[in-house]
C-alpha cells in the first residue's frame, strides 16, 4: 500500500511565512528510517513550524514534506495513521486520569476499546506512571505530565515521532527518563524528529543534527562533524610561570596538529588524537622543566558550535523547577504567533 | 478520509471525555443550575409583585418560567466554549489534528455531550418551578415537544459557544464573551417583562427582531398554552440557521486553529 521511502521524513524547499515574517525559506530535510534527527536552532528559528507542518497542523507555502513517503497535503489523513506527536507543553486532559488519557488518544487512532486499554497500561507500566494511572492528570507533577504525553504520542508504536522540545522545563531526573524512553523508541526502529535547545540533548540523542536559524539549514551533520568544524580537542594548558609559554609550545609542537596558540599562562595546543594525549604531554613538560598548573583536554561542546555558526550564543535555559515554565513559555509563543499572524 | 461511522466514533469517544469531566467538576454544574434558580427566586418573588403581566399568563412565576427555562438552556453550551477554550490553550486541539480521527468531532462531541447537561439541567430548573407554584397549562404532548423544543435550542446555543470558545484566547474570555452576548439579548426580550412596556425601538427589538423573544414565546405557547403564532417554526428555523452558521464557521475555524 505504501511506496517504499528511501527516508522516513523529507522536506524539500519547504517555505512557510506568517504575513512578514518567514518562518522557513526553502528547508531541506532526510530523516533516514530507524534514525534520530536533533533539529537545533534558537527560539524563532522554525523548528516548530517544521513540526507543525510535517505533522499536517499547517499547510507549507512552498515545497513538498513527505512522512513515510506520504505527501503531507495530498495525503494527510494517512500521514496522521502513521505518526506520534509529543509537543511543546504536555498536551494531556486535565480532567481524565493517565490511563483515560492514553485510552483516548488509542481510540482516536480507531482501535478497539480493549485494545487502547491494555495499551494504555502497558505505557503507563513503562513510563513509570502505573502507579498514578487512576489519578486525575491534575494532580501530576509537570515530569510526569511530559512522561504521559509522550506516552500518548507513542500509543499507537507508529513508525515516525515528532517531539517538540520535549524536555524544556523538566527537571533532570524527568529529562534523563524521557531520554531513556527515546533511545529505546530508537533501538525499537522508530524515526525521531525531535527539536531542541539543549544542546546536550542534541548531543546525546540525534544520530544527525541540523541547525537552523531564521528558517534557513545553516548546518548539518553528525554532532562530531559539527565540532569539528569549530576546530577539534585541543590541550590547555595552564602555566605556573608564564615566562616558560615558549619552552611549553615549542615542548608541544610534536603533538599539535594546528599552530599552537598562547594567551598568557595558558598555552592551547590543536590535536588530532586525544587518546594518550595528556599523558604524553606532561611527560614530555616535565621533561622540558616547564612547571604546570593544570592541563586538561577541550572538547568543543555543540555551544561552540552554536555559537559559531548563529553568532549568538544557545537560548538562555528556562529555570528547572518543572512546574511554571511550560505555561509561561507558551504563552510567549502564543503572542508571537499573534503578533505575526496579524 | 474518515467515514461517517469513524465520525460517529470519534464524536461519542470525545463526548464521553466531556461528560466525565463533569462528573468530576460538579461545581461546575452547579455553578450553572444555581444561577437560573437565583433568577427564578428573584424575578418571582422580589421583581414580580412590581411586574404587570397581560391576563392571559395568569400569574407572573407563568409568564416567567418559560422565559428564564429558555434563558438557562442558552447558557448551558458555555461548557462547551469553556473546553474547547482550554483545549486549546493548553495545545490538546494540535494533539487531535494530528491524529487520523474525523475533524468534526471535537467540536460534535463537545456539543453531543452538552445535550446530556442541558437535559439535566432542564429537569432542576422544572423542579423549581413546580415549587414556586409554575403550573403546565398545555396537553402533555405539546410539553414533551416543549422540552424537545428546549433542547434544541441549547444545542444551537452549544454551536454559537463553540465558535466563541475557538475563538477567544482563554476559557475566561469564553466566559466574558458569553455574558456579554447573550445577557443583555435575554434582557432585551419577552422572558421577563412584557416588552410593550419598553421604549418604541426596544420594543421593536424585541417583538420583531430579537430571536430569544420568539423561544421565549413559543416556549409559552407549548407550556403554558399561549397563541402560538408563528413562534414554534420560527423557533426552529433560528436554531437550524444558528446550527447551520455557527457550525460552519467553528468547523472553518477548528481547521485553522493553530492552538495559537
Amino acid at each position: 500500500m505504501r511506496s517504499v521511502a528511501e527516508y522516513a521524513i523529507e522536506t524539500e524547499n519547504l517555505e512557510k511565512s506568517y504575513g512578514e515574517v518567514r518562518a522557513l525559506c526553502g528547508v531541506d530535510l532526510r530523516v533516514a528510517a530507524g534514525t534520530v534527527l536533533g533539529l537545533l536552532g534558537p527560539n524563532g528559528a522554525g523548528k516548530t513550524t517544521a513540526v507543525r507542518i510535517l505533522t499536517t497542523l499547517l499547510p507549507p507555502d512552498g515545497g513538498t514534506a513527505r512522512v513515510t513517503g506520504l505527501d503531507v497535503v495530498e495525503n494527510a489523513a494517512e500521514v496522521r495513521a502513521n505518526i506520534g506527536l509529543a509537543g511543546q507543553y504536555a498536551a494531556v486532559d486535565e480532567n481524565l486520569t493517565g490511563a483515560e488519557n492514553l485510552e483516548m488518544v488509542g481510540r482516536l487512532y480507531h482501535r478497539p476499546r480493549p485494545w487502547a486499554r491494555e495499551r494504555a497500561d502497558e505505557l503507563l507500566d513503562r513510563f513509570d506512571l502505573a502507579d498514578a494511572a487512576d489519578r486525575l492528570v491534575k494532580t501530576y507533577s509537570g515530569g510526569m505530565r511530559r512522561r504521559l504525553d509522550l506516552a500518548a504520542a507513542l500509543v499507537i508504536r507508529p513508525p515516525v515521532v515528532f517531539l517538540d522540545e520535549p524536555t524544556t522545563g523538566l527537571d533532570p531526573r524527568s529529562r534523563i527518563a524521557l531520554w531513556e524512553s527515546i533511545e529505546r523508541r530508537r533501538a525499537a526502529g522508530t524515526t525521531v524528529l525531535l527539536t531542541t535547545q539543549y544542546l546536550d540533548e542534541a548531543d546525546r540523542l540525534a544520530d544527525r543534527i541540523v541547525v537552523i536559524d531564521h528558517g534557513t539549514v545553516i548546518a548539518e551533520g553528525t554532532s562530531d562533524e559539527l565540532k569539528r568544524r569549530v576546530g577539534g580537542e585541543r590541550i590547555e594548558v595552564t602555566l605556573a610561570d608564564g615566562s616558560q609559554a615558549e619552552t611549553a609550545i615549542s615542548t608541544l609542537a610534536a603533538l599539535a596538529c594546528d599552530k599552537p596558540s598562547r594567551e598568557d599562562g595558558l598555552v592551547s595546543v590543536p590535536v588530532t588524537e586525544r587518546r594518550g594525549a595528556i599523558a604524553k604531554a606532561v611527560r614530555r613538560l616535565d621533561q622540558a622543566g616547564v612547571r604546570v598548573d593544570d592541563i586538561s583536554i577541550r572538547i568543543p561542546t555543540l555551544d561552540d558550535v552554536f555559537l559559531t555558526l548563529t553568532g549568538k550564543p544557545p537560548e538562555p535555559e528556562v529555570p528547572e523547577d518543572g512546574e511554571a515554565p511550560p505555561d509561561e513559555q507558551r504563552e510567549a509563543v502564543q503572542r508571537e504567533t499573534e503578533g505575526a499572524v496579524r | 478520509m474518515s467515514g461517517l461511522g469513524d465520525t460517529a466514533t470519534d464524536t461519542l469517544v470525545l463526548a464521553e471525555r466531556s461528560l466525565k469531566r463533569i462528573q468530576r467538576q460538579p461545581d461546575l454544574l452547579t455553578a450553572f443550575t444555581v444561577q437560573p434558580i437565583m433568577f427564578v427566586l428573584l424575578f418571582v418573588y422580589v421583581f414580580g409583585g412590581a411586574i404587570e403581566v397581560p391576563a392571559q399568563f395568569g400569574d407572573y412565576t407563568d409568564f416567567l418560567m418559560p422565559g428564564i427555562i429558555v434563558q438557562a438552556i442558552c447558557f448551558g453550551g458555555f461548557t462547551t466554549a469553556l473546553g474547547l477554550a482550554e483545549d486549546m490553550q493548553r495545545g490538546l486541539i494540535d494533539r487531535f489534528r494530528s491524529l487520523p480521527m474525523s475533524r468534526i468531532a471535537v467540536l460534535t462531541g463537545r456539543t453531543i455531550a452538552d445535550i446530556g447537561t442541558n437535559a439535566l439541567q432542564l429537569v432542576v430548573m422544572i423542579v423549581v418551578g413546580l415549587i414556586v407554584g409554575f403550573a403546565f397549562s398545555s396537553p402533555p404532548l405539546e410539553v414533551v415537544a416543549g422540552i424537545g423544543l428546549m433542547l434544541l435550542i441549547g444545542y444551537a446555543f452549544s454551536w454559537v459557544f463553540a465558535y466563541i470558545g475557538l475563538n477567544v484566547s482563554s476559557p475566561e474570555s469564553a466566559n466574558a464573551f458569553g455574558f456579554m452576548i447573550i445577557f443583555p439579548l435575554t434582557f432585551l426580550s419577552s422572558a421577563f417583562v412584557p416588552p410593550d412596556t419598553f421604549p418604541a425601538a426596544l420594543e421593536t427589538f424585541a417583538e420583531d427582531i430579537n430571536p430569544f423573544s420568539t423561544m421565549v414565546d413559543a416556549a409559552r405557547a407549548l407550556f403554558i398554552n399561549t397563541p402560538a403564532g408563528n413562534d414554534i417554526w420560527a423557533s426552529v428555523l433560528w436554531c437550524i440557521g444558528l446550527i447551520a452558521v455557527f457550525g460552519y464557521l467553528s468547523v472553518r475555524r477548528y481547521k485553522r486553529a493553530v492552538a495559537s
